[in-house]
């Protein structure tokens, strides 16, 4: 193979990566150790810190399984099944990306909490005196994990079946195996590498969970939570530990998980039969209950969004004992444009976001090119630094980044950030760098890789085989990958809390503010416009692939004539 | 009706050819009536029907897009058919689920599941009629062995060559004992010395398992040398079906005869048994066979096969004078292009070097009778 080019965008790529991912991890390990081995012996003698990493890891398993069991038959579903409020449901399946972290917790706090609407409505349906659930605790955790988590297993699995090869379906059906057969035995294997790949994502994330814990855990203690309580203890040794704790055994999740996906991924063959058009349900019973179900999905999962739109309209400091807010106004939404300092934080997080967003684009896209169809010295490196930051929760990325960019210092190459406006992008940067490169990963691995040997061979220069063979074979993964990363920075909340300051502080910042401020309705405002921009985000991502879902399509029904 | 028609009535497109096949004298296993099937705008299948006899191999041949594979996929049940029916031993199946059919299909690019290794691939038809794992292993292996793979069932499919790789998608259709045999271009990914192997081996072994099979190609060489009998679509329509020497000897119509091998199309007149084919004034009187009866008061086009045509001497009566323009060596024979003075080119088929290129030849036809065909 020819090669020679690789080696200079590879060793930039690498010096990007090690300064800025791996370096500040490596710092707060050796401050776990700057007395000896005091910190662990203190660690492991805490029993709230023994409760913390079970909690943590039943917590994650279960949230894997609860995420999985509604994202992959919902992919499957409306992938392969056609019923009356299929599209409305497609539409609808999103909506939990939409919902940043802190504004879905309070949304279901609204909701489900204590003296949440639908609690209350449930309480007096069934005439109880008591509230019929408390929203706090572990499975109140799993809950809210399941729901705002399932759209990874989603997303990663309908992104598996857009490229997947349906005369295998085929191959197998006519062998006799009935529908359940092929999807246990042909299906499910053959989209392991996105589904693993999506389980990976929904542990790390419940794994380095702040929000969640925080708000519905009771007295419950999970690492995440412990890392910054530590820290606020002044205890910044042992918070030490607890983030090394973390994020090892993160990573060795990860390693294991990467171990798993590697002796499953499949070359897609992708030329076999097109894909089927999706298959009207027969039996009329079955054709109501999926639409009486689409209906309850549809309605559950804008429910959140349409308790956030109320409040939003509540008059601040007016609603207390009553179900639902008494008075309304447009006072909150005109108060975000006209009062600069309200402004701000909506122009700080879609600043923020866009710089850490357009960083990864450019890193991760050439970090999974680099990573699926060249060779070079450093590759297994490169692979570990981009796929780090996934099994490091936010709480360990912002301590790690807090405190290594706390000053100036050329020989230890450090420069000073904390305090800066650049602080957080940087961290939303590291934090969107595994979304990013494992979905274009995900597409370029789909992609022939003769395809671009092809292309050279046409006579094709470097740059027009980037932008015909390759870019529009990364085109799904860097949309998916931009998508999530951007949305992501936009409600981030763990690693801002560390890291803001008062100029340069996101939204999500803002909401806890004005919630500290029981200005209830004003902090709703600011979660529909965050949700307002995901929206948008989401929309345009999903027009641009749109257009590339109807140009296979053509390619297919002219496929399928021969 | 005067030139000799050999099947049929006018309008049919199914001719029998010398002593019909043996095949078709056994019960027809599978029937498809009238199958249509629209993809967008494109009328993909237009009511095409045929059987196939047990035991018997059938293709369906057609350039791309001609409808073979829409057609192949209606009768696996891979694709519905808005109109027509697929019937199995008299039973209506056309609206049954592929995995109840009982079918075996090779898929042209051979579908083979990458996460199972090769014996597992075999074994999995089995795995799903409930045949206890040891058995249909064993059974596994015996079909890997059956096309010449012993050893190899443990191997990852990817590590296979293209030829194995077709060898294990066979024997994954076999082992279940389908009832038909389907197969989509399964020769098509190999290459040409392969390929003319593989096309022996595979019509032997569908042969000594005596299997119902159909099977679709774009290569008529590779359908004339394994089917019992050739079915040629195009556009979604069935053009002639019947033994490949019938559709070569007997073409029902221009197109037929253009498709299948080459031939050179001369106006002709009719004579009853005879037909007169004029060129630059030469006269040439041969026997006439035609499919089907001659449209009343039609055009009509005799077609000179390479083999009908030879060198003679020039005053041998009914001679036409030419030039070779073309001379190449293919195989067993050699290929001139002749252009005849005040006529077209014709292609000659001879057994020697005869001619060299510029040589002033006398052509003549040498094989009758001389297919005919309307204009």
């Amino acid at each position: 193979m020819r090669r020679p080019l690789v080696s200079i965008p590879a060793l930039v790529l690498l010096a990007i990566l090690l300064w800025t991912v791996a370096y500040p991890n490596v710092d707060v390990v050796v401050q776990s150790f700057g007395q000896g081995l005091g910190y662990w012996r203190e660690f492991a003698r805490s029993p709230a810190d023994r409760e913390a990493v079970w909690t943590t890891l039943w917590i994650s398993v279960a949230s894997v399984g609860a995420a999985t069991a509604i994202g992959l038959p919902l992919a499957l579903v409306l992938a392969r099944t056609d019923f009356r409020g299929r599209r409305l449901v497609q539409a609808a399946a999103t909506l939990p990306a939409a919902l940043p972290p802190v504004i879905g917790i309070v949304a279901f706090l609204f909701l489900y909490g204590e003296s949440g609407v639908i609690t209350r409505a449930v309480q007096a349906l069934l005439g109880r005196r008591d509230p019929p659930w408390t929203l706090a605790g572990g499975w109140s955790i799993v809950f809210v994990h399941a729901y705002t988590m399932y759209v990874y297993v989603y997303l990663f699995v309908a992104a598996g079946l857009e490229r997947y090869d349906y005369a295998m379906d085929e191959a197998a059906a006519g062998l006799g195996a009935g529908a359940a057969r092929r999807l246990w035995r042909i299906s499910i294997p053959l989209l392991m590498p996105a589904l693993a790949g999506a389980m990976l994502l929904v542990f790390m994330s419940s794994l380095g969970s702040f929000s969640a814990p925080y708000i519905f855990g009771g007295g419950l203690r999970v690492l995440a939570t412990q890392i910054v309580a530590s820290r606020l203890n002044g205890a910044t040794g042992v918070a030490a530990v607890e983030t090394t704790v973390l994020a090892v055994g993160a990573v060795a999740a990860l390693a294991l998980a990467r171990w798993i996906e590697g002796r499953r991924r499949y070359t897609g063959q992708a030329k076999g039969g097109p894909r089927p058009p999706r298959q009207a349900i027969a039996s009329p019973v079955l054709r109501w209950v999926m639409t009486i179900g689409a209906v309850v999905t549809v309605l559950l999962l804008i429910l959140p969004h349409a308790m956030i739109l109320l409040v939003s309209f509540a008059r601040d400091g007016v609603w207390t004992t009553q179900v639902l807010p008494p008075e309304y106004t447009l006072d909150n939404y005109r108060h975000l444009v006209t009062d600069g300092a309200l402004w701000a934080p909506i122009r700080n997080s879609v600043l923020m976001a866009a710089l850490a967003t357009g960083a990864c684009v450019v890193v991760c896209g050439a970090a999974a090119y680099l990573l699926v169809l060249r060779r070079f010295a450093g590759r297994r490196v490169l692979a570990l630094l981009v796929a780090l930051p996934w099994a490091l929760p936010a709480t360990a990325v912002a301590i790690g980044l807090a405190s290594t960019f706390n000053r100036t210092d050329p020989r230890t190459l450090r420069v000073l950030l904390v305090g800066t406006f650049w602080i957080l992008p940087l961290a939303y940067f590291v934090r969107g760098i595994p979304l990013v490169t494992s979905a274009v990963d995900g597409s370029l691995r789909q992609m022939d890789a003769s395809l671009e040997d092809a292309a050279r061979g046409l006579g094709a220069g470097w740059w027009l085989t980037l932008r015909r063979v390759v870019l529009p074979a990364a085109r799904p993964g860097l949309l998916a990958g931009a998508t999530l990363a951007a949305i992501t920075a936009l409600g981030e909340f763990v690693a801002s809390v560390v890291l803001y300051t008062h100029a340069n502080r996101p939204i999500s910042i803002e909401i806890l503010a004005q919630l500290r401020d029981f200005s209830f309705g004003t902090a709703a405002a600011y979660g529909v416009v965050l949700i307002a921009i995901v929206l948008l985000i989401s929309l345009a991502a999903r027009l641009a692939g749109g257009r590339a879902t109807g140009h296979r399509a053509t390619v297919y029904s002219a496929e399928a004539t021969t | 009706m005067s030139i000799g028609v050999v099947a049929g009535v006018p309008g049919d497109v199914e001719t029998g050819g010398a002593g019909g096949s043996a095949a078709r004298e056994g019960a027809s296993s599978l029937r498809v009536r009238g199958i249509s099937r629209r993809l967008g705008p494109t009328l993909a299948v237009d009511d095409v029907s045929f059987d196939v006899a047990d035991g018997e191999l059938l293709a369906l041949v057609g350039a791309s897009g001609s409808g073979k594979t829409t057609t192949l996929r209606i009768v696996a049940g891979y694709e519905p058919a808005d109109a027509g029916t697929v019937e199995l031993d008299g039973r209506d199946i056309t609206r049954m689920p592929p995995q109840r059919r009982d079918f075996g299909m090779v898929f042209q690019h051979y579908a083979l599941f990458p996460h199972l290794s090769v014996e597992e691939n075999v074994a999995f038809g089995l795995e799903a009629r409930g045949v206890a794992r040891a058995a249909r292993l064993a059974r596994a292996r015996a079909a890997l062995a059956g096309v010449g793979l012993d050893g190899a069932g443990g191997r990852l499919v990817q590590s296979l060559s293209g030829g194995e790789q077709q060898r294990v998608a066979l024997a994954r259709a076999l082992v279940i004992e389908p009832r038909v045999l389907l197969l989509d271009e399964p020769l098509s990914n190999l290459d040409p010395t392969l390929r003319r192997s593989t096309r022996d081996e595979l019509r032997a072994m569908l042969r000594r398992q005596r299997v119902t099979a159909l099977f679709v190609s774009h290569d008529q060489e590779d359908a004339f040398a394994i089917a019992d009998r050739v079915a040629l679509l195009r556009h979604g329509r069935l053009l002639q079906l019947g033994p490949p020497e019938a559709l070569y000897d007997v073409p029902v119509s221009r197109t037929v005869a253009e498709f299948v091998g080459r031939a050179t199309l001369l106006p002709a007149r009719d004579e009853g048994t005879h037909v007169v084919i004029t060129v630059g004034g030469v006269e040439r009187r041969v026997r006439a066979v035609r499919a089907s009866a001659a449209r009343p008061g039609g055009e009509i086009l005799a077609v000179l096969r390479p083999e009908s045509l030879g060198f003679t001497p020039p005053d041998w009566p009914g001679a036409w004078p030419g030039i070779v323009r073309a001379r190449r060596f293919a195989g067993g024979h050699y290929a001139y292009r002749v252009q005849l003075d005040h006529g077209p080119d014709v292609e000659v088929a001879a057994p020697d070097q005869l001619a060299d290129e510029g040589d002033h030849v006398a052509i003549s036809i040498v094989r009758e009778p001389v297919a005919v065909v309307d204009a």
